[in-house]
């Protein structure tokens, strides 16, 4: 059987990705039908760079939805003779079959291994974020806006870990002999605590007026919270639905770790300056609660440059974690994870250039979508 | 402005001393020492062999009283075997003489492990080789940023800004891995056929040329240019709309005098604090270009102690990268004072 030809190559994959393009097509559609009732996601389509940086995003996202679709081949099937094969090639034996972007050195199909990977980082790194945002918040809002003691031991712990060079850091957390001692339990167990933390601070300060929804609000919240705190941190739900591997956790937690200092000083950079307002003093004269000030007065006008920020660091995790990949310290040795994948092919760079490009343009591409797309809100929100 | 900078210093001192305990503590955890008796001794020791070897290097001492030993404040352990072999913190193979102490302040980072050597010539050596690199990068990062950064920012929306800022956004989408792989692919490998450069750096140790130090050189500084570009770019572009350039464009100067004379020296004062916090930032990047590109230098001994356990070598490689962080930082705090003199530290 003849191996294709580039041509044929690209438009196989163009086939091979339809579900993502009929997806896209609509999604894209709908918001731009729709974007004057959509706020800032709506504004985002006024400026071609944010449109760029969506579409990017989506299609990752989207290829993580589909994966299962999408792919031509078991990602982690090895097939005999397949071995380091060029794009193209024709798997033996089977009618009309191709390794789309040829055969790593395992003999495994490149284009399922580089869109199962989507999964992988498209799940830890926003799941992540989300985490480091909410340690950051909960710990820079006070730092900010009571500053004193707090704020300088905060502060100070912040810098330590900011001075801390973050390879090291991770070469020191992310070890089979770390996660045999518990270290990451012990982290983990501090830093999943402040989600729970900040929703019942949240709904706390809001309806602390109105007893009955107070009550509901924050027993779903603790009741919630806490399951999945059980079985996130200490793997011990009684349910077993939130389980997390030893190694992602380790994982998860030192990216969590390594990321929401910065968090916290953007944060409290935010409070410093928002505290000054008007509307601030008039619900201190109304005599409200600190909390309330800080997470119903100060944390909504701070949103703009979170969201940015949101967006910036998702690209970065996406990065960190490709780094941990590259260095053998990924999610698990068989997973294909695009920096792991990357770091495999570079061995055989020379000869084989196949192997270690289509992870590295995936990674380049999406972390350029969240750039493209961080760009284009900052643009659209110094507009309002 | 002295005591601004003594009291940095303290609290520089104050930072090194807690980082430094905390590697100090991750490295020195049970299982971790398991690692280093079994890489060290024999891969196949029981589990009270393990226990034994540990003791007698004294290993098993608090860790308080280790990390003391450590700093100098402590007097070494020392442990005399029955053959009258002397096992301890301050042995050295082939010098007779123990001293009593030998810690940071005795000036002695101790031994490496791994490669029985003392750790401050290897420190030494391998920085000195990173630091090549580094002067290179620099070199080329720097100016190509303030370049592309003034460009896209004297003319804000226009179509040279428009597309130089994607530039800087792609650079910052492509970490060293990625771009690293690309340009060895690219210009180093038989598939492409532009065989410009040499895809490992090996030889750059004992001789840098321009075909063996090219390669590092450019993947690194790619990475780090985007967010130095990005930032003179803002800092220009909010420059250019200061009233005292529209001075200067009332009065009839031309386009290219007001850039070079009125605007440029204000905008440079924002990028050059952000070229200082890049440094530490560049070390991640070492890590990983001495890794593609096979060049021994601080990173490739970081990456070896890390992996090998080598406490002594860890505590020191923290040492000097948390130094660069904070010194970096002194520094650009102090010269924006003196790039800006509207600032004053108190």
């Amino acid at each position: 059987m003849e191996s294709l030809s580039a041509l044929q190559i690209i438009f196989q994959i163009l086939i091979q990705l339809l579900p993502i393009w009929i997806s896209l097509a609509v999604i894209l559609i709908l918001s731009i039908h729709y974007k004057a009732h959509l706020g800032l996601y709506g504004h985002l389509f006024d400026s071609r760079v944010g449109i760029i940086g969506l579409s990017l995003v989506l299609f990752w996202v989207l290829a993580a939805i589909f994966a299962d679709l999408i792919i031509t081949h078991d990602p982690l099937a090895q097939i005999s003779g397949m071995k380091n094969k060029r794009p193209g090639f024709p798997v033996r034996g089977m009618e009309g079959v191709y390794y789309l972007l040829g055969g790593d050195n395992l003999a495994r199909d490149i284009f399922s291994r580089v869109i199962m990977g989507s999964r992988t980082v498209l799940i830890i790194a926003p799941a992540a974020t989300v985490f480091a945002f909410m340690v950051g918040i909960t710990l820079g809002l006070p730092a900010g806006y009571r500053s004193g003691r707090v704020d300088t031991i905060l502060s100070f712990l912040s810098n330590l870990v900011l001075a801390f060079p973050v390879i090291l850091l991770f070469f020191l957390l992310v070890t089979p002999e770390i996660r045999s001692t518990g270290v990451p339990i012990y982290l983990a167990a501090v830093l999943f605590l402040f989600p729970i933390i900040l929703f019942v601070v949240l709904f706390q300060s809001r309806f602390y007026t109105q007893p009955v929804k107070r009550n509901i609000y924050v027993a779903t919240t603790l009741v919630l919270g806490l399951w999945a705190y059980s079985g996130l941190a200490f793997n011990m739900d009684p349910l077993n639905v939130f389980y997390m591997e030893p190694n992602l956790l380790n994982i998860f937690v030192s990216v969590v770790f390594v990321n929401s200092p910065t968090v916290f000083r953007i944060v409290r950079s935010l409070t410093l300056d928002i505290k000054t307002r008007d509307y601030v003093a008039a619900a201190e004269t109304r005599g409200e609660g600190a909390w309330y000030i800080m997470l119903w007065e100060i944390l909504p006008n701070a949103r703009g440059p979170l969201i940015v920020d949101f967006c910036l660091r998702i690209g970065y995790i996406t990065i960190l974690l490709g780094t941990l990949g590259f260095f053998g310290l990924g999610v698990s040795p068989e997973s294909p994870d695009w920096g792991m994948t990357i770091n495999e092919g570079r061995k055989l760079l020379s000869i084989y250039p196949h192997l270690a490009i289509p992870p590295a343009l995936a990674l380049m591409s999406l972390v350029l979508g969240l750039n493209l797309l961080a760009d284009g809100l900052r643009e659209q929100s110094l507009k309002d | 402005m002295w005591i601004f900078i003594i009291k940095r210093m303290g609290m520089m001192a104050l930072t090194v001393l807690c980082l430094t305990f905390l590697v100090f503590f991750l490295t020195n955890l049970h299982p971790s020492l398991e690692k280093l008796a079994k890489t060290q001794g024999n891969m196949r020791m029981s589990d009270v062999q393990v226990e034994q070897w540990l003791e007698q290097r004294g290993y098993k001492q608090p860790l308080l009283l280790r990390y003391g030993e450590w700093l100098g404040v402590k007097p070494g352990y020392l442990f005399i075997k029955d053959d009258g072999k002397a096992l301890g913190h301050c042995v050295r193979p082939g010098s007779k003489e123990i001293p009593s102490y030998c810690g940071v302040l005795q000036g002695d980072l101790g031994f490496s492990t791994v490669f029985k050597d003392n750790v401050s010539t290897l420190v030494g050596k391998r920085l000195g080789l990173t630091g090549w690199l580094m002067l290179f990068v620099m070199l080329v990062m720097v100016p190509m940023a303030l370049i592309i950064g003034v460009l896209a920012g004297m003319r804000e929306g226009s179509r040279t800004d428009r597309s130089l800022s994607t530039f800087a956004i792609i650079t910052t989408a492509t970490p060293e891995y990625v771009s690293g792989v690309i340009f060895v692919v690219v210009f180093a490998s038989s598939a492409v056929g532009l065989r410009w450069f040499k895809g490992s750096s090996a030889s750059a140790m004992d001789e840098i040329t321009f075909a063996n130090f090219t390669l590092p050189v450019i993947t690194m500084a790619f990475y780090g240019m985007g967010y130095i570009a990005r930032m003179t770019r803002a800092s220009m572009a909010e420059v250019m709309t200061a009233q005292y350039i529209r001075t200067a464009r009332l009065k009839g100067v031309s386009f290219a005098n007001i850039v070079l004379k009125h605007a440029l020296r204000n905008a440079l004062i924002a990028p050059f604090t952000v070229i200082m916090l890049q440094i530490p930032w560049l070390l991640t990047g070492v890590v990983i270009v001495e890794t593609i590109f096979n060049y021994k230098g601080f990173g490739w001994l970081l990456v070896q102690a890390a992996q090998n356990n080598d406490i002594n070598l860890l505590l020191a490689c923290s040492m000097v990268a948390v130094f660069v962080v904070l010194i970096t930082q002194l520094i650009s705090d102090i010269g924006y004072v003196f790039l800006n003199p509207r600032i004053r530290i108190s």
